[in-house]
């Protein structure tokens, strides 16, 4: 292997580990909030990316109906309360109206891409309502399982929706720049772009607007935010939406560089979720620089071996775990 | 014995009468349920959870399928080397995790169960994703025959005697105690990681032979039956069934095997298009289960049985117990911060052997952080204690119960589904020593009687012989905190840490609690207390040390104390002068 190679490799490891930094970052503000280890953010990649690809296709997106479906058995579980009828219905028609014109008249591609991202990240409250809220009691392992059932329905859902193809979507840029000996794309200058904005824009909210506060404290300690006047389920349900739309955003950096079909999501998915229990599903930090590990460490071994790839990837939580069960004395009640 | 007897019945009927189709699916079925037990055992009973048992099926599966091919071994001499591989398996997954919480051995298991994967599907020799093929039969079982239906059903009735055997017993107790006690088990002197590192590998074990099995079965080994999504599967049909009781392992695997094949003809057509959509269908099933009948399918088809009254055996032999008793326990200079707090600071003082020791102060002095020192919870941050001479400040909870701590919890902590007798056993867990294995194996019954005879003693000890078989949940609080002591005496304690005992009793169950501290003192063990009520405190105890925002402000007899200035200030306030 010589230097241009390694650098090569750095580069893409470095891309693909910016947008599992993403992931984790999700996977962490679902988990801090609602102690939901969100397994099937993976599947909201795919879902964002294939909404986006069928958009393109001249499509009216079948996600979309999904949504509005979804939406209705929301709005059906809450019908008591005109705010949460509305909370359901609201968004999901807009951007029903909003997805209809812009496939019509074929819309920016940019556009479309934000409506791809709007689209699936409404999806995520919904499944927070429908499948976790009711168990939100239970214990973490449970809700653990039902993330994994939710994953299933939404790979099936997923192949009924978008059939068994897999889809490209286009670049952000399609630009290439020359830095010494290196050759840098475009998109991956947009995906660490994206990478650090959002990082940026998430920073600020949580330490600078209220609803980040809120959203800490929800975190931190839900009895004492409920108590000062926080909704437990408004924060789970914007944690989820955010989350959802963290990661379509990621499918739409990812798609133009590996092609993604319904089942992708997963795999892409676990890599961000290992820099989460790396980080210990507690810290932000520590997840981040594990993600870029991750994207790194996979680069260099589907290199070297592609066969093993997977497997070398899995084996980066072995040094984690250890370190961690080093690290905790106390017995944990779960 | 009898159930038994008609199982066994039933699966010899079953397997002259049924039409070869359903033959096969009744071999999957059982396939399917001993790889459900052991999940019964982990994640129903146990309280963790896998995704990667099947994986373990595969390394049965593989093992014996490369051994008799490549090397001509006999099929029944691979079976300990498949079982071997799955156990040691799972002991590395299992050590890896077996100190964190339970959700970070579901997580391991995602990640074993996809690599294990990649690599049964890329070690050289292990024939790709093509696999292996023309594994040769079990000699006198051919693939999916009668005979084979018959032998699998024996397994399978085997798997649920041994583990209803192990649940039955002092393992057991510890098991049951994982889900929703770890830390009061761990300070009953039980380790909690070794027992849930023993039934994460039983439970690989159990899946490794389902995998033997199935090679022998199929005659075709490759590696997409044990990927993630199949040990997924497994759970789901483990959860659909009821994860709770034995009976839920073979319920799910049967409803969700003949249901699959259902599914499996004319969900695509419904749907328009090829795929396998029954996963979607089971998982939908799994996030209903769990909303509306967390206990699966199993109270729908047998009655919810009674705890069943163990009999108690009045001349099963002593335990063993502690030489010699009483033991000092000496605080000395002891501080423990939370963060700006300082909850103890250089805390001092000496609970006398064989004497009750009485720690009062009002809200917040630190009372319930020094118990939590003392009883190994918490670590202090400097300062030492030490019991007996022997220093037990920093040790983990268990080691410090086995020093000879014994304690209750200020918010009763008692499994409330299993009976008193079977919580109280629960504190007499150190005293016996026979291991899962045997505990299967009815091997500790001698054993087993005398923890129980003397559980049922200290019951008695308490006054509560009437209730011993009752769900501890049933009881009046009160009650509760009886059993609670009787649990810390089955310990054999040297010390005995009590907090707030008298919290919630009535003025009868006050005296008679007295009356048994007094002849606990008698025999020579030490007592600390702490406790609010101060006609009870005052009464009863030869020494009281007062603590106010984490100090001792005052410490000696009742009398001196009661006097004491600086004691009425804390508890009055102070006077304007």
């Amino acid at each position: 292997m010589d230097v241009t190679i390694a650098e090569l490799l750095l580069q893409d490891g470095l891309t693909t580990g910016a947008i599992y930094l993403l992931l984790a970052i999700g996977l962490l503000l679902v988990f801090l909030v609602t102690r939901v280890i969100f397994i099937p953010q993976g599947d909201f990649v795919a879902y964002g990316a294939l909404t986006l690809a069928s958009m393109l296709a001249g499509h009216v997106p079948a996600t979309l109906w999904l949504l509005d479906v979804c939406a209705v058995a929301s709005a059906l579980l809450q019908w008591r309360s005109w705010r949460g009828v509305s909370w359901a219905l609201g968004p999901a028609l807009l951007i029903t109206l909003a997805t209809l014109v812009a496939v019509r008249l074929g819309a920016w591609v940019w556009l479309q891409g934000a409506l791809a991202v709007g689209i699936t990240a409404l999806l995520a409250p919904m499944v927070y309502r429908l499948a976790f809220r009711p168990l939100r009691h239970a214990s973490l392992l449970t809700l653990l399982v039902v993330a994994m059932a939710v994953h299933f329905v939404m790979v099936g859902l997923g192949l009924v929706l978008f059939g068994p193809e897999t889809q490209r979507t286009p670049a952000f840029s399609n630009a290439s720049f020359t830095w010494g000996e290196v050759d840098i794309s475009g998109h991956s200058l947009w995906v660490a772009g994206c990478c650090v904005v959002l990082v940026a824009a998430l920073w600020w909210m949580f330490h600078a607007t209220m609803l980040g506060r809120a959203l800490r404290a929800s975190a931190s300690n839900p009895m004492g935010a409920r108590l000062m006047g926080i909704e437990g389920d408004r924060m789970a349900a914007i944690a989820f939406a955010m989350a959802g739309g963290i990661a379509a955003l990621a499918g739409l950096l990812i798609a133009p560089i590996t092609p993604i079909a319904y089942d992708s999501g997963f795999l892409i998915g676990l890599k961000g979720f290992i820099a989460a229990v790396i980080g210990g599903l507690a810290s932000y930090p520590v997840a981040a620089v594990a993600a870029l590990v991750v994207g790194v460490v996979e680069a260099f071994a589907s290199f070297w071996n592609s066969a093993y790839a997977a497997a070398i990837v899995f084996a980066l939580l072995i040094p984690a775990l250890l370190w961690l069960s080093v690290r905790t004395r106390s017995i944990e009640e779960p | 014995m009898r159930a038994l007897a008609l199982a066994l019945a039933a699966v010899i009927a079953a397997a002259l009468l049924l039409p070869a189709f359903y033959v096969t699916l009744m071999i999957n079925v059982g396939l399917a349920s001993l790889v459900g037990v052991g999940l019964v055992l982990l994640t129903g009973i146990g309280g963790q959870t896998s995704f990667g048992q099947a994986a373990f099926a595969g390394i049965g599966a593989y093992t014996t399928a490369l051994l008799t091919l490549s090397f001509g071994w006999s099929p029944w001499l691979t079976l300990p080397v498949a079982l071997a591989l799955a156990g040691v398996a799972a002991l590395l997954i299992g050590v890896v995790t077996m100190r964190l919480s339970g959700h970070y051995l579901a997580l391991a298991t995602i990640a074993w169960g996809t690599s294990a994967y990649v690599l049964m599907g890329t070690l050289p020799g292990l024939g790709g994703f093509n696999g292996l093929v023309d594994v040769p039969a079990l000699p006198g079982l051919r693939g999916a025959s009668r005979m084979m239906l018959v032998f699998v059903g024996v397994l399978v009735l085997a798997a649920l005697v041994l583990v209803g055997n192990l649940l039955d017993s002092r393992q057991g107790r510890a098991i049951r105690a994982l889900a929703t006690g770890r830390l009061m088990a761990e300070s009953m002197g039980v380790n909690t990681g070794l027992v849930s590192l023993g039934i994460f590998v039983i439970a690989a074990l159990f899946a490794g032979l389902s995998g033997w099995l199935y090679a022998h079965v199929q005659g075709v080994v490759n590696p997409s039956p044990f990927n993630l999504g199949a040990g997924i599967e497994y759970l789901f049909m483990v959860i659909i069934g009821g994860a709770g009781s034995l009976a839920g392992a073979v319920f799910g695997a049967g409803v969700v095997l003949v249901l699959r094949d259902q599914l499996n003809d004319w969900l695509p057509r419904l749907l328009g298009q090829p795929g396998n959509f029954e996963g979607m269908v089971f998982a939908a099933a799994v996030i209903l289960a769990l909303q509306n009948m967390p206990q699966g399918l199993v109270p729908l088809l047998l009655r919810r049985r009674r705890l069943v009254e163990t009999r108690i055996d009045v001349n099963a032999p002593a335990l063993p117990s502690r030489e010699g008793a009483g033991a000092a326990l000496k605080v000395s200079g002891v501080t423990r911060r939370f963060g700006g707090l300082l909850a103890n600071d250089a805390v001092s003082f000496t609970a006398q052997a064989g004497a009750i020791t009485a720690l009062i102060g009002p809200n917040g002095a630190g009372k319930s952080t020094m118990f939590n020192l003392i009883g190994g919870l918490l670590a202090p941050n400097s300062g030492e204690i030490s019991l007996g001479g022997v220093r037990i400040d920093g040790l983990p909870s268990r080691r410090v119960a086995r020093a000879g701590v014994a304690r209750n919890f200020q918010h009763v902590r008692l499994l409330a589904e299993r009976s008193v007798l079977e919580n109280v056993a629960l504190g007499a867990h150190r005293r016996g020593r026979a291991g899962m294995i045997s505990a299967m194996l009815r091997l500790d019954r001698a054993e087993e009687r005398a923890l129980l005879a003397e559980a049922s003693r200290q019951v008695a000890r308490v006054g509560l012989s009437e209730l011993l078989h009752s769900p501890a949940g049933d009881l009046a609080l009160g009650q509760q905190r009886m059993v609670e002591i009787a649990r810390a005496l089955c310990l054999d304690p040297v010390l005995l840490l009590l907090d707030e005992p008298a919290a919630g009793l009535r003025l009868a169950e006050k005296q008679q609690l007295a009356g048994l501290l007094r002849s606990l003192r008698a025999s020579g063990i030490t007592v600390l207390l702490v406790e609010h009520d101060m006609d009870f405190v005052m009464g009863l105890a030869d020494h009281v040390v007062v603590m106010e925002y984490g100090r001792v402000i005052s410490a000696g007899s009742p009398s001196v104390v009661q006097a004491d200035p600086k004691v009425m200030d804390a508890y009055l306030g102070g006077v304007v002068a």
